[in-house]
């Protein structure tokens, strides 16, 4: 069994009985690379932890209650809300983010529809609905129109009324289809 | 604060054994909510959804029953064979949140939040499940109408650790239904189960129906289920017209809703009304 302690302190985000730091540290394997995460409140969520421990700022918080979908993340291969993961509980389990979908410097298929198709206007959703996209297409690569709809209702956008979003999606259905018969 | 992760179910009863008032963490989509917020400081998390025994399912044919584990996911519930063998339970599953909360949440977070509005408790009750609670003493079963007291108040006690239900394989036609502002991201305003079990030469049939989200706990409707026993004709799979209705109407005067941000009660009563007699015409569709 694991086990893990720390007394509970954070800036006030978190209120508290205690406010002694302790400097227990586990490690959360991130993109393919061990990370130790030091003088975190034990409490933290995943999103909290990429974004302010361990500087990845990909995944977006807006929520905080799994509502809005702009923190989705790869945990053991699942799609799910980093808001949502208790982080010290997600030790030695393989944790994708959008910052890990595809080299650096080189967007992902999914990510270049997305461009090409004019699925980004703020850009604050893009990430979830990138990973969001990456996870259904993986599970269906020739989804319909129904089923985009449904794998992607998790994701919340304010700015495209997601019809861009639908087409960017289908364009890597269609793209890797030819790919593949090539 | 500190944070177990048992991998065993015997590990994760001797954590809960060991550390009063431990928060039991599943999925995490009703309690990290609470904890983000700061409304929720446990001094212990126990988080079981590495318990193995906890993730599997097993069919006993003996019994024509199967048994779930609590860490079984909304998403593990909408696949075949469990959909196939409880349609209304992965029709519940598929209504929850979204793709990433049906990763995460669990069926035994669901019993544990005990919320009336929970999409898998209607389902639970119609089908008559039974309820398996460990601690280091042993496993206590309890039925789930035993084990749903109130709003999110459960017969768990402080050291028990929900483990598994287990659901027995009807005969007969079953569905989930439920009213929200939109088919995802929602919680139910109103929601139905209708489950029948009928016994292989139809001499014998049972009609289940139970209420969510309009009264402290999850409904079940005696009356209505006594009505259409006696008004539905199940081998030719029909039922009158008028008796649909008086379903509904029967259905509708045994929930118990409030008024609140969400819906008024009026408006629950209705949605009860209409959700019942739908479900009950869906499930014999002659007429």
């Amino acid at each position: 069994m694991l086990v893990f302690f720390h007394l509970d302190c954070f800036e006030g985000r978190f209120p508290m009985a205690d406010s002694v730091a302790l400097n227990q540290h586990y490690v959360l394997h991130v993109n393919g690379v061990a990370r130790d995460v030091h003088d975190a409140w034990i409490g933290e969520s995943l999103l909290f932890v990429l974004r302010e421990r361990l500087g990845l700022l990909g995944s977006k918080g807006a929520c905080e209650q799994g509502e809005c979908g702009s923190c989705s993340v790869l945990v053991d291969g699942e799609l799910v809300c980093s808001c949502l993961v208790l982080a010290a509980s997600a030790t030695d389990q393989p944790i994708v983010t959008v910052e890990g979908i595809a080299p650096t410097g080189a967007p992902s298929d999914v990510q270049q529809a997305f461009v090409d198709a004019g699925a980004v206007q703020c850009g604050f959703c893009t990430p979830g609905l990138i990973m969001a996209a990456h996870a259904l297409l993986e599970r269906s690569p020739d989804p319909s129109e129904f089923e985009i709809r449904e794998e992607l209702s998790g994701n919340v956008c304010r700015c495209t009324g997601y019809g861009r979003i639908i087409d960017a999606v289908s364009r890597v259905s269609v793209s890797r289809r030819s790919v593949g018969s090539s | 604060m500190n944070v177990l992760v048992p991998t065993t179910l015997d590990e994760a009863v001797a954590a809960l054994a060991g550390s009063e008032g431990a928060l039991v963490l599943a999925g995490g989509t009703d309690a990290m909510v609470e904890v983000n917020a700061g409304h929720r400081h446990p001094r212990t998390v126990i988080s079981v959804n590495r318990v193995v025994e906890l993730r599997s399912w097993t069919y006993d044919p003996s019994t024509s029953s199967v048994r779930i584990g609590a860490g079984v996911t909304y998403s593990e519930l909408m696949e075949p064979p469990l959909a196939d063998l409880f349609p209304a339970l992965a029709q519940a599953a598929r209504t929850v949140g979204s793709p990433q909360i049906r990763h995460a949440g669990t069926l035994g977070g669901n019993l544990g939040t005990c919320s009336p509005a929970g999409d898998g408790l209607p389902v639970l009750s119609a089908l008559d499940a039974v309820v398996h609670l460990a601690s280091t003493a042993g496993e206590r079963s309890l039925s789930i109408h035993d084990f749903m007291v109130g709003v999110k108040r459960t017969a768990r006690r402080p050291d028990e650790l929900i483990a598994a239900v287990t659901l027995s394989v009807l005969g007969g036609w079953q569905g989930y239904t439920k009213v929200g502002v939109r088919n995802a991201m929602v919680i139910a305003l109103a929601s139905a189960c209708l489950a029948i079990d009928t016994s292989p030469d139809n001499s014998s049939s049972s009609v289940r129906l139970a209420l969510g989200s309009v009264g402290p706990t999850i409904l079940r409707c005696a009356d209505a289920e006594a009505h259409a026993m006696a008004s539905v004709d199940v081998a030719s799979a029909s039922v009158s017209a008028p008796a649909v209705q008086r379903f509904g109407e029967l259905a509708a005067a045994a929930c118990r809703p409030i008024d609140d941000h969400r819906a008024s009660a009026d408006y629950r009563r209705h949605c009860v009304g209409v959700l019942s007699s739908r479900l009950l015409r869906r499930a014999f569709p002659n007429g």
